[in-house]
C-alpha cells in the first residue's frame, strides 16, 4: 500500500462528490435557497426588531443581514453535513456504501476522505453564496474571503464529522426526519448565528450558556471572525476539539468489531 | 513445500465460523474451502445465512468466532491485503445511477489505486469481454438490470482479483441475461483460473464441474462435487438432493 494509492482513492472520492454535486441541479439549488430565504426575506424583517452594539469583530453599527451573514455559511454547511449524513445513510441502504467499505484501504481514511468530499462541496457552495450575498451590499476585503477559507474548512470538517457520527448511528433512512428535529433545528436556533449571546442572555441566561457551549456556535464565530481577518483563538480550539471528538467516535461507529455497524449487525 | 503449494491454491479458506444476529445464530460452524480454478455455488434458501456469510468474508461484518483467510491472508488482521485480492458482486445494485459507466468504473479503479492509463485499459478489456464498451458513456440508469449486472461484474474484475464473490447475481434477470452472465463467470474460472463463490438458489446455474456448498439454517449441511452429493444423499439429481438437505428444521 503507497502514498500514490491513497492520492489516488482520495481523490476519487473527492471528484466523485463533486461531480455529482454538479449533476444534481436541485440540490445545488436548494442549497443556495435556503440561506438567501434567510438573507433576504428573515433578515430584511428583522432589520428592524433587532438592533445590534457594537461587539467585536465588528467596528461599528452594522445591519442585521450582515450579522447573519456568517451563520448563514455555517448553515450552508451544517445542512451539507446532514445531507452527507442521509447520503451516508441511503448509500447503506441502497448497498452502493459497500463497495466503498470493501476497499482495500483502511476504514478510518475512507471516512476522512468521504469527509472532505462534503466539505469541498459545502465551501463551493459558500462562496456561491457569498458571491450572491456580494450584489446585496454584503462584503468584506478581499483577504476576508481568503482568510475565511480554512475557517470554513475547519468548521466544514466538524460539522461533516458530526454528520458522520450520525449516520452511522442511523439505522434506518426514516429515522433522519429526528436527526431534523433534535440535531439540525436545535443546533441552528440555539446558537450566535442568528442572534449575540448578549441579546440571549437578555431573555435567558440557561440559552446563553447552551449557545455558548454549542459548537456550531463557535464554529459560526470563527467563520465571523475570520470573514474580518480576525482569528478567535477559543472558537478555532473549542471547533477544533470537536471535530477530533466527533471524527473518533464516527471512526469508531463504522468499525466493524467495535462500533454501530456491529450492534447493527450482530455477534 | 508441498504444504505451501497446497495453501496457496486455496483462494478463500472459511474455518469454524460462527454469528449471530441479537443472539440467535445465524451461521453456525461453517467451513469450508474454495481452490483457484475453482467455480464452487454456495446453494441455500433464502435466509439460509449466505448475505452474512459474504458480509463477513467482506469484513462487512465481524466475528468473534471462527476464521476467514483469503489467499492465506486472514481478513480480520491483514484486512487490506485479503480485500485486495477480492472482487465482490453484491446482491443489491452498488453502481451510482447518476455517473456513467465509465465514471463508476474509474471510481473503482481509483478506490484501487489504479493509475488512469492502466485504469482505462482494464475498464477498456473488461467492458468489451462483456460487450458493453459501446455503452461506457451512457448512464447507469439508463441500462436494463442485465446490463447493469454485466457492469458490476466488470468492475470487480477490474483490479484483478484471485476472487470473485457473487450474491445472487441474476436475481431478477431475464433467461438470456442469466445465461450470458453464468457463461461468462464459468469462462474467467477455466480460462483466468479465477476463484469464484457464487451463491444462488437457482440449480440451473450450477455446472457439472462445480463445487457446491449446500447451506441451509446457517450449518453447512453437504460440500463436495455435485456427484458426491448425489451419492451422498442418494438423489438422481440436485433439485432432489438440495429438497432432501434442506428439509426440515435444525434440531
Amino acid at each position: 500500500m503507497n502514498l500514490i494509492h491513497y492520492w489516488r482513492a482520495m481523490w476519487g472520492i473527492v471528484g466523485r462528490e463533486l461531480w455529482r454535486f454538479i449533476r444534481q441541479r436541485e440540490r445545488f439549488i436548494s442549497a443556495l435557497v435556503r440561506p438567501l430565504i434567510w438573507l433576504f426575506i428573515f433578515a430584511a424583517g428583522f432589520r428592524a426588531a433587532l438592533g445590534l452594539a457594537i461587539t467585536p469583530p465588528y467596528e461599528t453599527y452594522i445591519l442585521y443581514e450582515v450579522y447573519i451573514t456568517p451563520g448563514l455559511m455555517g448553515m450552508i454547511q451544517l445542512f451539507n453535513g446532514m445531507q452527507s449524513s442521509l447520503a451516508m445513510v441511503y448509500d447503506r441502504e441502497m448497498g452502493s456504501m459497500r463497495i466503498l467499505m470493501v476497499c482495500p484501504l483502511p476504514r478510518w481514511f475512507l471516512l476522512v476522505s468521504k469527509l472532505f468530499a462534503g466539505v469541498a462541496v459545502s465551501i463551493c457552495q459558500v462562496y456561491v453564496f457569498l458571491a450572491i450575498a456580494w450584489f446585496y451590499d454584503i462584503e468584506t476585503s478581499w483577504q476576508g474571503y481568503l482568510w475565511v477559507l480554512p475557517a470554513l474548512i475547519l468548521s466544514g470538517l466538524m460539522l461533516g464529522a458530526l454528520g458522520l457520527l450520525l449516520s452511522s448511528f442511523i439505522k434506518q433512512l426514516e429515522n433522519f426526519a429526528g436527526v431534523m428535529n433534535f440535531v439540525i433545528f436545535p443546533m441552528f436556533f440555539m446558537s450566535t448565528a442568528l442572534y449575540p449571546l448578549w441579546k440571549m442572555k437578555e431573555s435567558s441566561e440557561l440559552l446563553e450558556t447552551l449557545a455558548f457551549y454549542n459548537p456550531f456556535s463557535q464554529a459560526v464565530e470563527l467563520i465571523r471572525f475570520a470573514f474580518y481577518q480576525q482569528f478567535n483563538e477559543t472558537a478555532f480550539f473549542y471547533t477544533l476539539i470537536a471535530f477530533v471528538l466527533f471524527m473518533s467516535a464516527a471512526i469508531l461507529g463504522y468499525t466493524p468489531s467495535k462500533g454501530m455497524m456491529m450492534k447493527k449487525g450482530g455477534r | 513445500m508441498r504444504e505451501h503449494s497446497l495453501k496457496s491454491l486455496e483462494a478463500l479458506s472459511v474455518d469454524s465460523l460462527g454469528f449471530s444476529y441479537a443472539g440467535k445464530k445465524a451461521l453456525d460452524n461453517v467451513s469450508f474451502k474454495v481452490n483457484q480454478s475453482e467455480c464452487t455455488v454456495l446453494l441455500g434458501p433464502n435466509g439460509a445465512g449466505k448475505s452474512t456469510l459474504f458480509s463477513l468474508i467482506t469484513r462487512l461484518y465481524d466475528s468473534r468466532e471462527g476464521k476467514i483467510q483469503l489467499c492465506g491472508y486472514d481478513v480480520k488482521t491483514q484486512t487490506q491485503q485479503a480485500l485486495q485480492r477480492l472482487g465482490v458482486v453484491f446482491q443489491q445494485t452498488t453502481l451510482d445511477m447518476d455517473l456513467t459507466v465509465m465514471q463508476n468504473l474509474r471510481y473503482h479503479t481509483a478506490l484501487h489505486g489504479i493509475g488512469r492509463k492502466q485504469a482505462d485499459q482494464h475498464i477498456q478489456q473488461e467492458l468489451e469481454r462483456l460487450e458493453m464498451y459501446d455503452r461506457r458513456s451512457e448512464k447507469v440508469r439508463q441500462l436494463n438490470g442485465g446490463h447493469r449486472r454485466r457492469v458490476e461484474i466488470a468492475r470487480a474484475l477490474l483490479h484483478q482479483p484471485s476472487l470473485l464473490l457473487l450474491d445472487e447475481p441474476t436475481v431478477g434477470l431475464d433467461i438470456p441475461s442469466r445465461q450470458s452472465i453464468v457463461q461468462h463467470v464459468h469462462r474467467l474460472v477455466s480460462e483466468q483460473g479465477l476463484a469464484v463463490l457464487w451463491a444462488t438458489h437457482l440449480m440451473d446455474e450450477i455446472y457439472p464441474q462445480d463445487q457446491v456448498i449446500v447451506l441451509h439454517q446457517g450449518q453447512v449441511r453437504q460440500t463436495g462435487c455435485i456427484e458426491e452429493i448425489l451419492k451422498t444423499t442418494q438423489t438422481s439429481n440436485i433439485d432432489d438432493a438440495f429438497k432432501q438437505l434442506t428439509q426440515g428444521a435444525k434440531q
